[in-house]
């Protein structure tokens, strides 16, 4: 398989495999744990796609991954259609400054003790792109406009505990801009947050794409979030997708089992539309013991006996949707 | 388990007042006549974005007040007796055997060097010192499968546990006690959407087969109205807003309701634009004049910036007859005849009269 040029950001079966065992102690223990376990995704330039599921299911293992903290146990990934894994010294660290991450508590990611102005300068200085003292603070101050906090020379000096929630994830924003990225993993950037700030976060991220082209992979276990500003969804369970399309697609008509079982848990701000919800019990199984067959088999509310032996291909729905569940094939 | 009748309330809150008071400040006016009641059975969603003084609230009806924490006015009567007036003893008598709560960020607070069984027992033994060890823990296993955990799992610490389970088992030790009121606050914010999905469908089902009553806190506009009856909207302090959900969802007329409303994401209408309400609500040590939403209201006009307005009775549509302006004294579900109460605090309200 090959990646398409249009894509920003492509993974090709990739793999993240921890051992089960505690690291410095002695291993006992030689199982693995499938974080990541075979995924094929593409991030399109100026798209914002959406990346859904459970806790535990890899979403931020896949990130870190991406963002080069990870190394990948196998698979290949390119960046702007290049093959990552040959990109060496400049062109690599090109990459890793055109691929910035937002993290997801504005409380805890920012350091107490510095300046709004430290903070947002100090990727400049790791990565030593501008010089001058004066330029870097002229590229801060734009960083904290573009990031909504203006006008910016009054934040410079504040620290964090001055600031509200919301303008604490505008500056954890602000920082991931200033190095003028061309991808954004956005990690749960807004589950912390109150309701309206969280709109205004999310409609900040909207508009930075619109104006900038900057492609997102948001991250997320709330379909309800990203509904209104994703181009596509992807829905992850147990390191795989397990079902993507557009974003109408996926909330209109899903069709893997998982997907609807979360759809039907979103809450729905409006008491007359209560409707009957697919709790799923548990929580989702430990990735060290892989499920036979399908891995969401144990938890499918529909699951024949075939579930237990065969592990589904994904089946092409439309141009743009797939799904993967040995029960679609059915209904064609 | 007491059965309700219907002219005593479980709970009667009634213009509660809380002040916090630092040396050399003036004091912070955090939460400002606050009125509701609450029958058995019922949930009632306490919304309101970070500040508006849910928390505050909450930690008055147990008198858990942090010390500089002053209950100015008010009466909160449980089963008609005014906990304000009882004395610490009697008062630590009601709390978890009949009015618990589920702290915001609780799941944090398990002691991590303490099997989960041991914690809830303890919690168990101090109201019911005359209990066996083995009913002890008996009821133990008896609480976390309740809430959905095996009972093998109640000699393992909290780090075995994920941040899902930890909730749940802080819902069992809310629980210990069969309270007739639970107060949760912020119970599910930051858990997984399915796991939401379980805690919200163990309160319900403990509210419908043991007639519990919930007071649920949350800025989560959609996990009300998946799980409350009434709802009471808090800005600055003060009540926007109450009445049962379905008006508070299809017909709200408080512009602070309205605007929460617009800006919660709903995927029944995913082309919609999320609206967010610029600025943020004030502090209590500073207060606007006038309605406290003043300074963010889209409708606001010259009067809501000098004179506070008060909380009145929406007129329902179809009856030009005033409800008693007392929240809670009117039931819709268990009374055909009562109207559903609905205040709300905004002087486009009066004007309409
Ligand atoms: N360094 C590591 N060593 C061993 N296991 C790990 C490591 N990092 C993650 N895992 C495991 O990999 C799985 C995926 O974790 P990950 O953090 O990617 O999930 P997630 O989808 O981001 O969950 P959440 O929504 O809770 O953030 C989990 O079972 C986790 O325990
Ligand atoms: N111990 C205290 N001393 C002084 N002020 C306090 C104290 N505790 C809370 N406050 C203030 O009282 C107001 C109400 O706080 P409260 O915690 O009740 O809000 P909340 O609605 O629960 O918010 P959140 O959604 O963030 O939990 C806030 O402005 C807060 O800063
Ligand atoms: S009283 Fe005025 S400012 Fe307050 S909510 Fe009503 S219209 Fe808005
Ligand atoms: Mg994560
Ligand atoms: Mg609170």
């Amino acid at each position: 398989m090959t990646s398409s040029p249009s894509s920003a950001l492509s993974l090709r079966n990739l793999h993240k495999h921890f051992d089960a065992g505690r690291p410095g102690l002695l291993r006992r223990d030689d199982r693995l744990v499938h974080a990541v376990d075979g995924v094929d995704l593409d991030l399109g330039r100026g798209e914002i796609l959406a990346l859904v599921g459970e806790s535990g299911c890899g979403k931020s293992t896949l990130a870190l991954t991406l963002l080069g903290l990870e190394r990948p146990t196998s698979g290949e990934m390119y960046f702007e259609g290049t093959d990552v894994a040959r990109l060496r010294g400049a062109a690599l660290k090109d990459m890793h400054k055109r691929i910035q991450m937002v993290f997801q508590d504005p409380y805890e990611s920012l350091n107490p003790m510095m300046t709004i102005e430290e903070i947002v300068e100090e990727p400049l200085i790791v990565h030593r792109s501008f010089p001058t003292s004066d330029q870097r603070r002229a590229r801060v101050i734009q960083a904290l406009e573009d990031a909504g906090l203006k006008p910016a020379d009054s934040f410079l000096d504040r620290l964090p505990h001055q600031l509200s929630g919301g303008q604490r994830q505008r500056v954890v924003i602000a920082a991931s801009l200033v190095l003028d990225p061309t991808i954004l993993l956005a990690d749960e950037p807004v589950s912390m947050l109150d309701v309206s700030i969280r709109a205004e976060i999310l409609n900040l991220l909207a508009d930075l794409r619109a104006r900038q082209g900057i492609s997102i992979l948001f991250i997320t276990h709330d379909f309800g979030t990203v509904a209104h500003f994703a181009d596509r969804i992807a829905v992850m369970y147990l390191g795989r997708i397990v079902e993507i399309g557009r974003t109408e697609e996926v909330l209109r008509a899903p069709r893997h089992p998982y997907t609807k079982a979360l759809l039907s848990v979103v809450p729905v701000p409006n008491p007359r539309l209560r409707q009957k919800r697919t709790i799923l019990q548990g929580e989702t199984p430990n990735p060290i013991d892989l499920p036979t067959g399908c891995r969401f088999h144990p938890r499918c509310p529909i699951a024949e006996d075939r579930c237990r032996l065969t592990d589904p291909p994904a089946v092409t729905l439309s141009p743009s949707h797939s799904a993967a569940c040995l029960l679609i094939e059915n209904d064609k | 388990m007491t059965t309700p009748t219907t002219s005593a309330p479980l709970l009667a809150v009634r213009d509660l007042s809380i002040d916090f008071i630092t040396p050399d400040r003036p004091p912070a006016h955090a939460v400002s006549r606050v009125s509701f009641t609450l029958q058995p059975g019922e949930a009632m969603g306490l919304v309101g974005e970070s500040g508006c003084g849910k928390t505050t609230l909450s930690l008055a009806l147990l008198r858990l007040l942090p010390p500089q924490g002053r209950i100015v006015n008010g009466s909160v009567q449980f089963n008609g007796r005014e906990l304000l007036a009882l004395a610490e003893p009697e008062m630590a008598d009601i709390r978890w055997r009949h009015m618990a709560m589920i702290f915001q960020g609780a799941m944090n607070a398990l002691n991590p060097v303490v099997t989960v069984g041991s914690q809830i027992g303890e919690a168990i033994h101090r109201h019911y010192p005359f209990m066996s060890p083995p009913e002890v823990a008996a009821r133990v296993a008896e609480l976390l499968d309740m809430v959905g955990i095996l009972g093998a799992r109640a000699d393992q610490y909290p780090h075995q546990y994920s941040g899902g389970m930890r909730q749940r088992a802080m819902i069992a030790m809310a629980l210990a006690c069969s309270p007739e009121i639970v107060i949760a606050d912020e119970p599910t914010t930051a858990l997984d959407v399915m796991i939401q999905a379980q805690i919200l469908d163990l309160l319900d089902n403990l509210r419908r087969h043991l007639g519990l009553a919930v007071i649920f806190v949350t800025h989560d506009l959609g996990v009300v109205a998946e799980l409350c009856d009434k709802v009471l909207v808090m800005y600055g302090g003060v009540t926007a807003e109450y009445a049962d959900v379905d008006t508070i969802y299809n017909s709200p007329r408080h512009p602070y309701t309205q605007e929460l409303l617009k800006a919660f994401p709903d995927l029944s209408k995913p082309q919609a634009a999320l609206n967010s309400i610029p600025g943020y609500p004030p502090r209590p040590d500073a207060l606007p004049t006038g309605c406290r939403f003043h300074p963010r209201c889209p409708l606001v006009f010259d009067r809501c910036r000098t004179d506070q307005p008060a909380l009145l009775s929406v007129s329902p549509v179809w009856s030009s007859q005033q409800s008693s302006g007392y929240a809670g004294t009117a039931n819709s579900k268990r009374s055909g005849e009562v109207r559903p109460t609905h205040l709300a605090s905004c002087h486009l309200v009066e004007n309409d009269k």
